[in-house]
Parts: structure tokens; sequence; C-alpha cells
């Protein structure tokens, strides 16, 4: 099996796939917004709950790709209990970090601790949506709660 | 000029009875020689579009080397040899649906033009408040969305016709359909996503018992099976180019003389008009009434081509080929533990659709992927169809004449793959 594909789907994502973190709606959310990919279907709700700029608890709900689904599992478990402002920065680091130039070195993926599991998603462009499919959504319901994103709004890209 | 077309065509070989050559074959296709990922290619996403052989690129460079010059406009030697060699396409594209008449052949951009085309044209004249409009369940979104907006322009209604388990519509449910208010059916032939082959004489033949008129979408028939329109009994059928070895962005659009002549043109412009002045315009005849502007010349040239070149395989070898090929792919797939055929009509060909346990479709897709295979995962432009059967996507592996067994093979191991990532 070539070397890219155990990268992309390493055991920490496959395990994230198969027993997804925060997963489910949240009772007390704050804010919320749905996140689709027309493409593939892949379709999560993010909720978040806000107390003043603290994301006090996060969860998601939905269907898609391992991938997606890893995605938005870890993206859960990193950014709950951090400010909105750090969550924004992650978001910032990990698209940075899947959609950079596969040919350069990675250089400090150590300030994205599990989320760094999801690098090798960078070999395959075509699956790159899958992976900031729920940090699109994240972000949406950060800023203007009950949108609906989609993966083909050029805006994304 | 057409008697002439029709009589190289009748001497190039109709319908041969001989089996397929495959090795042959694919030294006709360049792009088949690559490797992908390091793996020879194993291409099996034709249903999304054909791979074209070398005759046809060839054709495409011979316009623009010795040919290309506007038609129907020019008395210069270059231009009467492209106007000659594009109606010598309309020729051959009228043989190759065996048409009643040439001028029934619309050049257009490919199915989707062609539906649109008849909804806009068609519908726009004879579809008013209240009237159906009939398709069914399998709908590409183009022979959905089409009908849709003249709905919403109209105010007629869309009915569907559902189908079941297996992806078999349901004709019962079909003639109960059918009533004054029906003013139009358009059903696809051969389903892109589930691979059934419709019953499309049969509906044509009901339909017009009520003196409705029928479109038949022969996006994915028209490579793999047999099409004569004037058996079928179809007034409208469409289909693309580029799923029948030809280029992208050439498609057909037949319709029985009688309706198109009734019907307002599609879009306005040059060539379509045989005078203009600022009070009144008056239309050209068929077929040039719906083909406004300089047309898509290199294209279609090179897609009268690769009708040529198809017919010539002969439409009932490339259908039993393709057969054999499928019984094989569904016994190799129905054999690995997990996976699950979405389409199992009676009769069906050349695609087959499948779920693989819990994984996704593109998980299923990236990893077959990186073993050199290309097969399509998604909804297929049928999300209906995706809704009817609630799941998300599908992998699809859809085949062409020159697509061998060692390649369902290699699918089949690629799947085994999956498995082993997934531990499933």
């Amino acid at each position: 099996m070539s070397s890219d594909l155990n990268e992309l789907y390493q055991q920490l994502i496959l395990d994230h796939n198969k027993s997804p973190r925060n997963f489910g709606k949240l009772e007390h959310a704050t804010n919320h917004a749905e996140g689709y990919n027309p493409l593939c279907g892949d379709h999560f709700t993010v909720f978040v709950e806000m107390e003043g700029d603290l994301i006090k608890d996060v969860s998601f709900q939905g269907s898609g790709c391992a991938i997606s689904k890893a995605s938005a599992s870890m993206m859960t478990t990193a950014v709950k209990g951090t400010k909105k402002e750090e969550a924004e920065k992650l978001f910032e680091k990990f698209h940075s970090v899947v959609t950079r130039d596969i040919h350069k070195e990675v250089d400090d993926l150590d300030d994205l601790g599990c989320l760094g599991a999801l690098a090798g998603v960078a070999e395959f462009p075509a699956r790159i949506k899958c992976a900031s499919l729920a940090w699109h959504a994240l972000h949406s319901a950060l800023k203007s709660n009950g949108a609906v994103i989609s993966t083909e709004d050029p805006k994304l890209n | 000029m057409n008697p002439s077309t029709e009589t190289i065509v009748k001497e190039a070989g109709h319908g041969s009875e001989t089996r397929l050559d495959v090795a042959r074959i694919r030294e006709d296709f360049p792009i088949l020689r690559q490797n992908v990922h390091g793996k020879p290619l194993v291409y099996l996403d034709n249903a999304a579009t054909s791979q074209k052989p070398q005759v046809v690129i060839d054709a495409l460079a011979k316009y623009y080397s010795s040919q290309n010059a506007n038609i129907h406009r020019g008395v210069h030697a270059l231009s009467e040899l492209a106007t000659y060699e594009y109606e010598k396409a309309r020729g051959k594209v009228k043989l190759f649906l065996n048409a009643a008449e040439t001028r029934e052949i619309i050049f257009v951009r490919g199915t989707t033009e062609g539906i649109n085309l008849v909804a806009q044209s068609y519908g726009r004249k004879f579809i008013k408040a209240g009237d159906e409009v009939i398709i069914s369940a399998m709908e590409h979104h183009s022979n959905i969305v089409p009908w849709q907006l003249l709905c919403e322009q109209t105010g007629a209604v869309l009915r569907v016709i559902p189908m079941n388990d297996d992806g078999e519509l349901l004709i019962d449910e079909y003639e109960k359909l059918l009533n004054k208010k029906t003013k139009l059916v358009s059903v696809v032939y051969l389903s892109n996503s589930l691979g059934t082959i419709n019953p499309v004489k049969q509906i044509i033949k009901r339909a017009h018992e009520f003196g409705i008129p029928v479109l038949v979408d022969g996006a994915q028939s028209t490579p793999h099976l047999a099409v004569d329109v004037q058996e079928l009994g179809c007034d409208f059928y469409a289909f693309s180019g580029h799923k029948v070895c030809g280029p992208t962005g050439i498609g057909v659009l037949y319709g029985k003389a009688h309706l198109l002549e009734s019907m307002p043109p599609y879009q306005g412009g040059g060539d379509m008009i045989s005078s203009v002045t600022f009070e009144k315009t008056t239309y050209n005849a068929l077929p040039y009434k719906f083909e406004a502007g300089t047309p898509n010349i290199a294209d279609t040239i090179a897609f009268g081509t690769a009708i040529d070149y198809v017919h010539n395989l002969g439409l009932k070898a490339i259908s039993s080929y393709e057969h054999d090929l499928l019984t094989y792919a569904t016994e190799k797939l129905s054999a690995i533990e997990g996976v699950r055929i979405i389409g199992t009509a009676k009769k069906k060909s050349s695609v087959i659709s499948f779920i693989m346990g819990n994984v996704h479709a593109h998980d299923v897709g990236t990893i077959v992927d990186r073993e050199g295979i290309a097969i399509r995962t998604g909804h297929h432009c049928t999300q209906p169809v995706m809704q009817r059967f609630g799941i998300p996507a599908t992998a699809r592996a859809s085949f062409a004449f020159y697509n061998t067994m060692e390649e369902v093979d290699a699918l089949a191991g690629a799947l085994l793959k999956v498995k082993e990532i997934f531990g499933s």
C-alpha cells in the first residue's frame, strides 16, 4: 500500500471516524451552523455553547466520509474550552497545513496537536474540502449563528 | 451532399456481429497506456465520460491544421470544405440513430442542452399552468431541473414515476400518472447511477395512446445500446458526444420533424435566420433554426469520426461484451463481504454502483485511485436516487468496450485493500 495512503488513513483518524467524540446535538448550544459539500453529500452541523468568549462546549452531528468525520471529531476535542480567538487561530493554522504546497516541508506541526494527523490530506487535493468542512462550519457558527455554508462557496476556497 | 455521406457510412460496415478484439481496440486509445500512481491506469469512469481513440484526436488536429473556416457562409474552398465535413457529421448521426430525416438532427452542446432546448422551446409554447410533465425517480439532474424551471415559469406540475428497491420503474404507477393534463414525458433510457435499462418503448407506447410526446434521455444509453429512434418511437432523443468516444461540448437533440417545425427557436443569432430586418425576422429551416451562431465545428466533425469508430465496432458486439463485463463484475463484487450493489434491476447495462459497509464512497474512491483505478464516487448528479435508497453516495464502476476482465479483477483487489484499511 502506498505510504501516503497510510499517512492519510492512520490509526488516529480511523479511530475518530469509528468513535467520533462530541457527536450529537448540544442541548445548551448558543450557536450552530451547517456545513455541507454539495459535490459529495458530506453534511455536518456544528453546535457551540459560548460563555462570553469561551467555547464552553462544542459538538457535531451529521454524516460524511472518514476524513470529514474524523476532522470534525478532532476539531471538537481541540477547541473545547478554548477562547474563540484561539479556535480561529487554530483553524488558520490547520487550513494552511492541509492546503500547503506538498513539495515543501511542514514546519511546526506541534502547535496542532492531534490535528497534525490530518496533515497528510494535503497529498490528496480532492479531499482537502472534506478535512476543512467542519472547521468552516465552526467558523461560521462563531461568526453568524444559524448559517449554512457550502464547500463550493468561492469565499471559502 | 447527404446521399453520398450515407453511402460512406453504410459501406463502413453496419453493426458487426463479430466479437471485439479488446487488446487491439485498447491500442486505439493512447490515454490507456499510462500509469497512475505508478500502476497501470484502470479507467472505470466511463459513465462520466469515455476516452477518445486516436482517430478522434487526429480528426480534431486535422480540422484545425487544414480545414478550419466558418461554415454556411463562405464561397471560398475552405468554408465549403468545413461546411461539407460539418454536415457530413450530421448525416452520420442520422444513420446512427436511424432518424427518418437529416434535418431532425440538431447539434447542441450535450444532453443537458438538448433537454433544456425542448423544455424551453416546446415547453414554453405548449405547456401551460395546471398541465403536467412526467419524469422518473431515477433521472439525472439534467432531466429534472429543466422541467422544474419550466414548471416555475408556466405553473405546470412535475410528476415522478416511482421505482422499486431494485431500481426498476413501476410501470403500473406510470400508467396511473398519465392523464389529459399530461403534456410531456421525459425519461432516461439507461440510468447513470443504477445501470437500469428502462422499458422506454413501452413507456412511449402508453404515452402515445394519450397523444403525449416523449423525450428519451440517451446520455448513458447511446454508447452502450443500439438505438433506433424510429423503432423506439420517441419524439425527442438527446445524447452527448463525449460519452460516445467523441469530444466534449458537442451533443445531439433528435426531434421528429413535425414537432421541431412547430417549436419556436431556442436562441437567436446568426445561421438560424433566413432574413432579418428591424421589423421582422424569418427563421431558417430545420435544423438551422435551432443552431444559432457559429457552432462547435471542430468537435462536431471529430464527433462524426467517433460515431464511425463506434459504428464500425458494432453496437451489438459492444453491448454483448459489456454485458459480459457487467456480469463478471457483479459476481466479483458481490463475493466481497460488505459490498452492497445499489441497482439490481433485471435489465442492466455497463454500470455497477455499490456501497461498502460503513466506509464512505469517497474513502473507497481515494483508496482505489492509489491503485491506479478511476471510479466515480458521490451522488452521480442523481440526488433523488440517493435519497430513495437512503444513502449519501455510492462508488460506481462504469464500463466501456475497452475495459477488460483483468481490470475488474484489479478493482476487486483494490476493494480488498479498502477493507484492510478500515478493518471491516
